[in-house]
């Protein structure tokens, strides 16, 4: 494929297509050829034992890791391009991390206000009515002023996500962000993540909670050492796996 | 049950524990008051048999404390024009140190480690030597003092250490931090300044205050090289009382106790911060 001659990205196609996408770091191969496809508006779970790949696979995404081989298109621009221009690609694509990395010298909202103001130039009264509501829509109504780390791990994380909403970013990709968290505050976490869904975002979520991917995706991906093993509706992946090393996976978590 | 009250002996260690479990001598500043009021007042006593033609050694220090403390304030002022100095270039050379260019990595690295490895001396005599006298500038002529080349000689070793500062605090700080500003598309160079730099901050502000104090003691080196700071007008003032041989120690008493009282509250305010910063990180 060209980059140079593409096709101006229609929503009808995919948000974000890989095709056959190769990444090592030296020897250890962590991706072997992924290829997938995400429509707007959809919620994609990642599953799979620890070491698979899912992590890498989700920073590609945002360029955080840069690829091999392959191809990905984020609203048909490639990725895998070194005229790449990354800050605008991560101004469409927000990521939420395992460890929060919430900036611990600014208060909750100063956090969320950050990036809008910086980095996309926006007005600052605006950018604070809508840190304000985000901070709403995430059930941190009264935390504003506290620093990171005066609150608890789910409420960080809640922070986080909503720092990457305030970009109005067009994909969403979570990358084990309950993995870190108390029992009691996964549930919050995901509670804003389905929000989310249900809002109609779309969303790639690597997780190890079953039971929410089974609720929130439409479609699920099973990766095992850099492939994907199978895919598709929750219902098929989850409760039916066809695979042997699906079975083996769900067998030990569930 | 109230452990409080049926166990008082046992719960008595665990309040020690935040004080040491045993006396530990701790210099305190009374300490250096008390050793230098000694050093006077003997060398008054001393003075007692002497000629009553001569002055008493506390009145030489009271006749010349005018000139002497202007020594001193001339010390001070080297060490913080030196300080500043050294602390612009060097935290252009400890970003430098962290830079993604291989070449601006090792040219950091090469200036940081020759000038941190030197003496400050050594270093000293090199400003003094190589920096000209003058300098001309577009028909201009801009001269340069001695004092000035001192500050140039002081503040190559305060750019190293705080190259080497700037560079450890960088390296402290988590990686996710820079991942998670990359993935708000911060660019580099913000992230650096909004984002890392300012948490370094008061993980370089302990050991950039420490190297202040030592620059500050170092400063009385420049007499080496004939700068009229405190040390270079003590022993002028003590030729200018004939040289006797009593009055050396309570005039180099007195230049003692002028560093000590200026550097020993930024010593402890060092240690408080250390301290604060340790309980909070």
């Amino acid at each position: 494929m060209a980059p140079a001659e593409q096709p101006a990205w229609t929503p009808d196609q995919p948000i974000v297509r890989l095709r056959d996408v190769r990444k090592s770091f030296g020897s250890l191969e962590v991706l072997k050829g992924i290829t997938m496809d995400v429509a707007k508006g959809e919620a994609i779970c990642i599953i799979g034992p620890s070491g698979s790949g899912k992590s890498t696979l989700i920073r590609c995404i945002n360029a955080l890791v840069a690829i091999d081989e392959g191809s990905i298109l984020v609203e048909g621009q490639e990725v895998n391009d070194p005229k790449l221009d990354k800050l605008a690609l991560r101004r469409k694509v927000g990521m939420v991390f395992q460890q929060y990395n919430l900036f611990p010298h600014k208060t909750a909202l100063q956090n969320v206000m950050m990036a809008p103001v910086h980095v996309l130039k926006q007005d600052r009264r605006e950018v604070e009515d809508r840190a304000r509501a985000l901070m709403r829509k995430v059930r941190l109504e009264g935390k504003e002023d506290a620093y990171p780390g005066e609150l608890s791990g789910g409420q960080q994380q809640r922070v986080a996500i909503a720092r990457s909403l305030a970009m109005r970013p067009d994909i969403m990709l979570f990358d084990e962000v309950t993995a870190a968290l108390d029992p009691e505050t996964v549930k919050e976490v995901l509670q804003t993540i389905r929000q989310l869904v249900e809002d109609g975002l779309t969303c790639l979520i690597v997780t190890h909670e079953m039971g929410f991917a089974r609720e929130v995706a439409d479609h699920v991906y099973f990766t095992d050492r850099g492939v994907i093993v199978e895919h598709g509706p929750p219902r098929d992946i989850l409760s039916n796996p066809r695979e042997e090393r699906t079975k083996a996976f769900l067998e030990q978590v569930l | 049950m109230n452990p409080a009250k049926t166990l008082p002996v046992l719960l008595s260690p665990r309040v020690e524990r935040l004080h040491p479990p045993f006396p530990v001598f701790r210099l305190r500043a009374w300490h250096g008051l008390a050793v230098a009021a000694i050093v006077v007042v003997a060398s008054g006593a001393a003075v007692a048999q002497g000629g009553p033609t001569q002055l008493s050694p506390i009145g030489v220090i009271m006749k010349w404390m005018p000139l002497l403390l202007s020594g001193f304030v001339f010390n001070i002022a080297i060490s913080l024009m030196a300080m500043t100095l050294g602390t612009v270039v060097g935290l252009a050379l400890g970003l430098m140190a962290v830079s993604e260019t291989m070449p601006v990595r090792k040219v950091s690295w090469a200036v940081t480690q020759f000038f941190r490895n030197s003496p400050w001396l050594v270093l000293l005599f090199f400003a003094m030597f190589l920096v000209p006298y003058e300098f001309r500038l577009l028909g201009v002529t801009v001269p340069f003092p001695d004092w000035i080349k001192a500050v140039i000689g002081f503040s190559l070793p305060v750019m190293a250490n705080v190259s080497e500062i700037v560079r450890g605090a960088i390296r402290s700080i988590p990686d996710g931090q820079w991942e998670s500003a990359e993935a708000l598309a911060f660019s580099r160079r913000q992230t650096m300044w909004m984002i890392i730099l300012p948490q370094c901050l008061r993980r370089m502000l302990p050991p950039w205050m420490n190297l202040y104090s030592l620059v500050t003691m170092a400063t009385v080196l420049a007499s080496v090289v004939g700068v009229s700071e405190m040390l270079t007008l003590t022993s002028q003032v003590h030729a200018a009382e004939g040289g006797r041989p009593e009055l050396l120690a309570p005039l180099y008493g007195f230049a003692l106790l002028c560093f000590f009282v200026y550097c020993y509250p930024i010593d402890r305010l060092t240690r408080r911060l250390e301290h604060r910063f340790q309980v909070r990180l």
